[in-house]
């Protein structure tokens, strides 16, 4: 009897039809009960009056009709901005930081690589509270005491605009600068060692050599980081949290998901909130698929 | 043989479970709360409970959060139904979201807060009502009050005791800074502490009884403008260091004496005794400066609601362990002695022991409530409605930001922006 289980169940496991679903279905539950659902649920949600508890109506579209007002724009504003700053910084600094860790010549490697990779291992809110202390106003903060050797007077960098902004992006360049670094350095040991010693031959420079052959080489790496950079901007959340908590003077500092989790979770307006962030879903897939096509992916794909 | 030894063990703790009268196993019961202080008053409670009642032993499970997450955490386990704590603290301007709509998810407490009404301040649990019923007990009246610097008061010959009204405080503010360079006083840049106890002394509020926004009326504007002009034209006051009162930045320039008064809640002793240890002795605490000779000297202000959820499943006991720790004389007076806190009951307040010597009299000296019991009556009650939570938000995100600090609009227009808004 329990022989002939045995052989049921073992031959139902190494049935090649059935077994490769039995191996899969975790991930098919992960993906259905965490993702699905939480998703057709929040447009549900978006298109309800959630009032306390247990207490909905169906508004159709009125919650999105509310996303019309000045705070929606300045998060969009400030996201926006945040997303195009680290791109600006998050690209062209891993590259050469990258170019220079792949000379034979640079000394110190590993020892570099470890320092700027590991960063990325802190917690956001472990370093955002370092970066608070550091961007405080005080004139022996870390940063106004730097700023002071050349001269300059302390500032209160994190309640005005363009402060603020730049101590977000720092934040974001100190804990991903590694990342970034890793990605571009495996695209920099896929370039073949003897285009570069074929276009030495005929005479480039190193300049030639670094936008004729290294970039071109790269581009499916840079198409990746900007695609990625891009869904991590828009999707910012604690980096704002951690310097300004939930209420950022005058909107200064809140993103999207600030604003979407002010107004789930401070104002209790759970409809409105999953509105927002139905919203902000379609604004990054139009973002992205913009980038996309200017960057000539779909295009590749057609040759 | 094993076996025999088994069932003399079994049958042994069967013997002791049965015995009479021995105490029967404690209730656990669980408390949320964000602040650390309230854990070590809630433990105290627990102890006096336990003694007083053997039978009905009680173990107190108390999670500390950061403020944000408690208030997720609670609004969530209370939407879906499971995983809320017997007891939780919510602070007051977070408080109507768990009141919103037809059934919110608290005990009401009328049965215990009733008996004791007369002896309490009523507007303390107005703020914590729906429909006639009471859902939350704070632990203070939170009488807005001034902390003067008295070293540089001296220096400057200013005696605070002649300071009736807010143009006396200003005029003294500029003694203060011609003598000593120092700041009279800091205002909140980035919350809401300065200009609402303000507003709320003038007579005014953010809404009206029946709910209809006045955030923008006449008054209101006249005091965030004087609040303005104290910075800017008088020049006797900065923007706090850290935008707020709770900063980092701003304990640390406190500490330093980097301003001569400061107008907050007497619950802001606690700050002081933790953060700011250098100011000992030198600090004294009066009643604020009055709009006008004869009007209000404070206001109640802030607050945390304790509450019993409709999850417990010992709601009973949670309700009768609240009453003890919170509403009796017993728990009121320790409100003051282990919380540093102006107890709701005003009965204790000329009690001995609110003069017996703590860290907060060692701080403070001993006349802190000779002085609370003469503006015992000087408290306009706030109005609080489902939208207090946006209400509170803008405040400290728009209106003080922008009238006092980046200057962006003037004090009229910053209120009537927000007020448009919450009218919406």
């Amino acid at each position: 009897m329990s022989k002939m289980k045995k052989t049921l169940v073992s031959s139902f496991f190494s049935s090649p039809k059935i077994a490769p679903y039995v191996f899969v279905a975790p991930f098919i539950l992960f993906f259905l009960v965490c993702y699905v659902y939480p998703f057709i649920k929040t447009i549900e949600m978006s298109m309800e009056q959630i009032f306390g508890f247990n207490d909905v109506t169906f508004i159709g579209f009125d919650n999105y009709r509310r996303l019309n007002n000045v705070h929606f724009f300045n998060a969009l504003k400030t996201t926006t901005a945040y997303t195009f700053w680290t791109i600006m910084v998050l690209i062209p600094l891993p590259i050469i930081l990258a170019v220079l860790l792949n000379n034979p010549a640079t000394k110190g490697k590993s020892f570099f690589k470890s320092a700027l990779f590991m960063p990325a291992l802190t917690s956001v809110i472990v370093a955002g509270i370092f970066f608070r202390y550091s961007f405080g106003e005080q004139a022996t903060t870390l940063v106004n005491a730097i700023t002071g050797l050349f001269g300059m007077e302390p500032r209160i960098w994190l309640q005005e605009r363009g402060s603020a902004m730049f101590a977000l992006v720092v934040l974001c360049t100190w804990r991903w600068l590694g990342v970034n670094i890793v990605y571009f350095l495996s695209g920099l040991q896929a370039i073949p060692q003897e285009l570069y010693e074929a276009a030495a031959i005929d005479g480039a420079n190193a300049w030639d050599r670094f936008f004729q052959i290294t970039l071109p080489h790269l581009k499916p790496v840079i198409i990746y980081v900007v695609t990625i950079s891009i869904h991590g901007g828009y999707s910012m959340f604690a980096e704002s949290f951690a310097y300004w908590q939930t209420h950022t003077p005058g909107d200064i500092g809140m993103t999207i998901v600030s604003y979407l989790y002010q107004m789930g979770f401070n104002d209790f307006d759970m409809g409105f909130a999953s509105a927002i962030g139905v919203t902000l879903l379609f604004i990054v897939m139009v973002v992205n698929l913009i980038q996309l096509t200017v960057m000539g992916f779909f295009k590749k794909e057609v040759n | 043989m094993r076996k025999v030894i088994f069932l003399l063990f079994v049958s042994l703790c069967i013997m002791i479970l049965a015995l009479p009268g021995n105490t029967a196993s404690p209730t656990t019961l669980t408390f949320w709360t964000f602040q650390e202080l309230h854990k070590a008053f809630m433990d105290d409670a627990v102890e006096t409970w336990n003694k007083a009642h053997p039978k009905e032993q009680i173990l107190l499970k108390t999670e500390v959060y950061p403020y944000d997450q408690i208030h997720n955490k609670l609004l969530i386990s209370l939407q879906s139904g499971v995983g809320a704590p017997d007891l939780a603290d919510i602070e007051i301007a977070k408080f109507a979201n768990y009141l919103k709509g037809k059934n919110p998810q608290l005990v009401p407490l009328n049965n215990i807060i009733e008996p004791v009404l007369d002896k309490l301040v009523k507007a303390r649990f107005d703020n914590y009502a729906k429909d006639g019923k009471y859902y939350g007990i704070d632990y203070h009246v939170g009488a807005t009050v001034m902390f003067y610097n008295k070293e540089y008061m001296d220096q400057a010959g200013v005696d605070v005791d002649t300071i009736v009204t807010w143009d006396d405080y200003v005029e003294a503010g500029k003694k203060v800074v011609a003598a000593t360079g120092k700041p009279m006083t800091t205002v909140e840049v980035t919350e809401h502490w300065t200009f609402y106890p303000m507003l709320s002394q003038y007579g005014t509020d953010i809404f009206a009884p029946n709910g209809e926004v006045i955030l923008d009326n006449a008054d209101n504007i006249k005091v965030l403008t004087f609040i303005k002009d104290m910075i800017y034209k008088h020049k006797i006051a900065i923007p706090a260091p850290g935008g707020f009162h709770h900063a980092e930045e701003y304990w640390a320039f406190m500490n330093q004496g980097g301003a001569a008064s400061l107008m907050m809640p007497l619950w802001f002793m606690g700050r002081f005794v933790q953060y700011m240890p250098d100011l000992k002795g030198k600090i004294i605490v009066r009643p604020l400066p009055a709009w006008k000779p004869g009007g209000n000297r404070s206001a109640g202000m802030g607050g945390i609601g304790t509450v019993v959820t409709v999850q417990s499943k010992h709601k009973d006991l949670a309700v009768r362990f609240l009453e003890a720790a919170k509403l009796s004389k017993e728990g009121a007076i320790k409100t003051w002695t282990i919380l540093g806190f102006d107890p709701l009951r005003w009965d204790v307040w000329d009690d001995p022991a609110m003069r017996e010597d703590n860290v907060y009299t060692e701080y403070f000296g001993k006349d802190v409530f000779d002085m609370l019991l003469t503006i015992k009556d000087e408290f306009n009650p706030t109005v609080i409605t489902d939208k207090y939570p946006l209400a509170i938000d803008l405040l400290k995100k728009n209106v003080c930001f922008k009238a006092l600090r980046e200057l962006s609009q003037t004090p009229e227009e910053a209120l009537k922006e927000a007020a448009k808004e919450l009218r919406q």
